[in-house]
């Protein structure tokens, strides 16, 4: 008790953190000198880096400073002042998350319910977008189909490569190779969308020819590889578009979870004489596999939502094409940045509608992601 | 089935790192044999060099002979997938496949080599955890996850999973260096019955251990940090703790270093 | 590992091993054929030749090994060879798309092009800068990060060091969710406000919305690298009758700043290049708007996005579009290395 009161007395006397290391030095004479050690480097940089953390909470301890005259209980007032002002900081932040969470919700759905109101089709079957009109038509139908679509072909692609790389990088790689490759790898993951939207529509598009060329005359007859020869700015070229920037999401998640595989895993597999590949379906896989889950549901939130890649390379309209190699449809996101700029108020209303369809799928996506993934931990008994 | 080992001049590397040199002993089949030694000294990597997992290790590199029977294990044409299958392992920590129940478990080597017949499968689950005594305290429940047992029945659980491919050598490394006393002594006991049937050889800290359990014990010891291991003496247990040739050796038990 | 083909000797442990040349004569092999054959059926994509050369290594993996050495080797080098081809083929995209931006974008990049806004030139015509648009972007970026640092900050310090019970929970639970909110929607969410109040595009709209998509991410991050702080040092400064909130200030974050930091560039990076939102919110501008307040503002990826929509084919507007990638790329790149550079420096092991 003695040390703590004399402790914040100094506090209060400091003011302002800036000084924290100057007080932190002189007071270490007491025993255990590792941890006290360790805030004096470090402090220093506390004001500059976390200008926010400090300013907020430096003023709750210089205020009782100025009374001198109760010296008993100052100090621990002044403790529990600033461990309220304190908390109460960062318990409103995360409350003013949860807010920000809730007006989305309540906003959106408003908007929303306003322009449902006003729509004189079926919000979810109608393959129609005029909301404009004084006599609005709009449904989503086209959209959500879209969307799924590219999802799905975007998925299909990316997971298996995904995951296939991340085994090279952590289990196949020569060790020289790997470490760079998990590297730019990791920094393709921050390339912005628009970029990948930009290539998608000026280099894989042309490029994108041959290939449907190639899948018309083989399978064709299968009607969903059909191609009547327009530009390739289809719901196909979209999804892979949508694989490819998904791939390094996934892949950096994926290698972070089989690298972490135990050692001693790996080795009780290896002593039981299995090759590599036995290694990896015996221990790797089934460790690596809730995160692989949460990793490829992590890349499906980016696909569903994603904006300006489909925006750029999509030839949208408004019906469901039969086949994936023919230009047409939409997605929510997509849909959304195209018709904004000619939308009255009644036309946003419509396209906000749209977006709290997609906020659900979103919603509904993770969810189940952090379901499988919950049960999963519970059977692994990884955590035991 | 169990089978001789005969080392000859054998030296193990990590990348440029020298970690054993130029060792050459005889392990005698159907026989406990005990490696003790300083922290550093290399007993734990000469042993995985007998089933070839130090090379798993990246950098990990051998060289000299390694005879299992008439075979050299690193000889041209090898496969160290079959060394492996034909030299077990048991590791310092339980390590059970968290994801698998415990038949499946002990089923998981035999699975490798396509033994799928049911039947067949079920008797060699129950003959191995007979063999590593824990049939009648997991038989009701082998359909649970491994990873549920106490350590000790963990790891007599993957004592069960390297017998059930019926190996000629069992390694075992520290296997009761993470146990409690009482499992310990469960894992000993085992030792003892185990070695009717296999060439058993195992590195351990616990120079009691080594007393109670084995029938020959090499020393091992490094001359300075940084510098590579190297067998001392191996020698008949009692000799090696009553009356060791070489004078390191006695040090070491009788606790002056180490 | 073996160098030499042998077939099996009658020792249990020989097993018939393929040469170590074997995988490289089958890729050749498989390279040759599926270019002749693309010659010959006059397949011009270098894609097709590509994807046939992969399949027809894989295919001739597994037989040859499954002849010479069984069939759970041959699975073994199938796996390998899938993993090598995955790789190979994934690798080709992702090339192409650093290489094109770089070599496209280095046409117009030059000091002009950083220091010139659009003002007074038509979407088809060469000329003009993204001076506009850079500030725009670290206007908006800015403003954003003084929004959601703080609050990702002191919402992670809160679920760390108080964080029990169903507020800590339920704050634990959006988080995560609000993780996965598309960027669209978080612009959606602002231009519904807007819609209420009947606001005009600009700059701090753009802001908010980003500050929502930021947020989660310093949340994220900031509480990983708390939890790295080891729960001694928490214990050696509470034992000697620190109060609470001294502790977390001078002993927890200073530990953990250089892994806070980390996190908070890197979300910086992310939210720099979202035009999805800035799209809706800020409207774009081919003049220079120094008030993120007022009118509508341009940003750097959104105005990659207007070169390409609005340029109705013109290399000029394209050009402009690579050049202001190139620059978005740069940007975010040194981001991330400045960021993944400090956590390197600092971290707390």
């Amino acid at each position: 008790m003695d040390i703590s009161t004399r402790k914040s007395q100094t506090t209060e006397g400091d003011g302002p953190p800036a000084t924290g290391t100057a007080h932190g030095t002189p007071d270490a004479t007491r025993p255990d000198p590792a941890p006290r050690d360790e805030p004096a480097p470090g402090s220093a940089a506390t004001p500059d880096t976390t200008p926010d953390a400090t300013p907020d909470t430096a003023p709750a301890p210089v205020k009782p400073a100025p009374r001198p005259g109760a010296t008993a209980t100052a100090p621990g007032t002044a403790t529990r002042r600033g461990d309220r002002v304190f908390l109460g900081l960062s318990r409103g932040s995360g409350i003013l998350l949860l807010a920000v969470m809730a007006a989305i919700a309540v906003f959106l759905s408003y908007r929303a319910a306003l322009a449902i109101s006003e729509d004189r089709a079926n919000f979810l079957t109608t393959f129609e977008w005029d909301p404009n009109s004084p006599e609005p038509v709009f449904g989503i139908a086209v959209l959500a189909f879209g969307t799924v679509v590219s999802s799905v072909i975007a998925m299909a692609v990316a997971v298996p490569v995904a995951v296939a790389i991340a085994l090279f990088l952590t289990h196949y790689a020569p060790r020289r190779l790997s470490g760079p490759i998990a590297y730019v790898v990791d920094l393709l993951a921050a390339v912005p969308s628009i970029v990948y939207g930009l290539w998608g529509a000026l280099v894989l598009v042309p490029h994108m020819n041959g290939l449907f060329g190639w899948l018309d005359t083989y399978l064709g007859w299968t009607g969903i590889l059909a191609w009547q020869g327009g530009a390739p700015r289809s719901m196909l070229t979209v999804g892979i578009l949508l694989a490819i920037m998904i791939l390094p999401v996934i892949t950096n998640v994926s290698r972070e979870v089989f690298r972490q595989v135990p050692r001693a895993h790996e080795e009780a597999a290896l002593a039981l004489g299995a090759t590599r590949w036995e290694v990896i379906r015996m221990s790797v896989l089934p460790f690596g596999r809730s995160g692989v889950i949460s990793a490829s549901m992590l890349g499906l939130g980016r696909a569903l939502g994603e904006t300006m890649a489909v925006a750029t390379v999509l030839s949208p309209s408004f019906d469901i094409q039969a086949s994936l190699l023919d230009p047409g449809g939409g997605t929510f996101a997509q849909n959304i940045a195209s018709k904004f700029g000619e939308a009255n108020e009644q036309g946003r209303d419509a396209l906000i509608a749209s977006g709290l369809v997609l906020f659900v799928i979103t919603l509904l996506v993770n969810g189940a992601a952090r379901l499988i993934i919950a049960r999963r931990k519970e059977y692994s008994g990884a955590n035991a | 089935m169990a089978k001789r080992i005969d080392v000859g001049g054998l030296s193990a590397f990590y990348g440029a790192h020298k970690a054993i040199e130029d060792i050459s002993m005889t392990v005698e089949p159907r026989s406990v044999t005990a490696f003790i030694g300083p922290s550093g000294c290399g007993k734990s990597t000469f042993l995985r060099t007998l089933n070839r997992m130090h090379e798993v290790v990246p950098g990990g590199r051998v060289e000299g002979k390694v005879m299992l029977g008439d075979e050299d294990l690193y000889g041209p044409g090898i496969d160290p997938v079959s060394v492996r299958r034909e030299v077990g392992m048991v590791f310092q920590r339980p390590n059970p496949f968290p994801t698998m129940s415990i038949f499946d478990n002990v089923a998981a080597g035999l699975r490798l080599n396509g033994d799928h017949k049911k039947s067949s499968l079920a008797d060699i689950v129950e003959q191995s955890l007979r063999g590593a005594n824990l049939w009648n305290e997991v038989k009701d429940r082998l359909n649970k996850p491994g990873s549920g047992l106490s350590g000790g029945q963990q790891q007599r659980l993957c004592i069960a999973r390297a017998i059930a491919v019926q190996p000629k050598v069992l390694l075992m490394d520290e296997p009761c260096s993470a146990l409690d006393p009482i499992s310990t002594l469960a894992i000993e006991d085992l030792i003892g019955e185990l070695k009717e049937q296999y060439t058993i050889v195992i590195v351990t800290h616990n120079m009691q251990q080594a007393a109670r359990v084995s029938d020959r014990t090499a020393f091992f010891n490094l001359a300075a940090i940084g510098q590579p291991g190297r067998l001392i003496e191996i020698d008949d247990t009692e000799r090696i703790f009553s009356n060791p040739s070489v004078k390191d050796t006695e040090d070491y038990i009788s606790g002056r270093f180490g | 590992m073996s160098t030499t083909s042998t077939l099996a000797r009658p020792g249990s442990l020989q097993g018939a091993r393929l040469p170590q040349w074997a995988p490289w004569a089958v890729a050749v092999t498989a390279v040759a054929v599926a270019v002749a054959v693309g010659l010959a059926a006059g397949l011009h994509s270098r894609v097709q030749w590509g994807l046939m050369a992969a399949v027809l290594f894989v295919l001739g993996t597994y037989a040859l090994s499954a002849k010479v050495e069984g069939r759970r080797q041959a699975k073994d080098r199938v796996a390998t060879s899938l993993v090598w081809v995955a790789f190979l083929l994934a690798v080709v995209p992702l090339l192409s798309l650093v290489w094109e931006t770089v070599v496209r974008g280095v046409k117009v990049l030059d000091g002009y092009f950083l220091t010139h806004s659009m003002g007074t030139v038509a979407d088809a015509e060469p000329g003009g800068g993204i001076y506009h648009a850079i500030l725009g972007t670290a206007q908006q970026v800015g403003l954003a990060t003084l929004i959601a640092a703080p609050i990702g900050v002191l919402t992670a310090i809160y679920l760390v060091e108080y964080g029990r019970g169903p507020l800590a929970k339920a704050v634990t639970f959006f988080v995560d969710v609000m993780t996965g909110i598309p960027s669209i929607v978080a612009g959606l969410f602002i231009l519904s406000l807007m819609l209420m109040f009947d606001l005009q595009p600009f700059g701090f709209a753009g802001s908010l919305a980003l500050a929502i998509l930021m947020m989660p991410v310093v949340v994220r991050s900031t509480e990983e690298m708390l939890k790295l702080v080891p729960n001694e040092l928490r214990e050696a400064s509470l034992a000697l009758g620190v109060p609470r909130w001294r502790t977390i200030l001078k002993v927890v974050l200073p530990t953990a700043i250089g892994g806070i930091t980390t996190g908070v560039m890197l979300a910086i990076a992310r939210i720099a290049g979202e035009s999805a939102p800035v799209l809706l919110l800020v409207f774009g501008n081919p003049f220079i708007n120094a008030n993120p307040f007022e009118g509508a503002q341009a940003s750097l990826p959104l105005y990659i996005y207007q070169q390409y929509v609005n340029s109705a084919g013109s290399t000029a507007a394209y050009d402009r579009a690579w050049a202001a990638a190139l620059t978005l790329i740069a940007f975010v790149m040194v981001l991330n290395l400045v960021a993944r550079g400090i956590a390197r420096w600092k971290t707390p092991r």
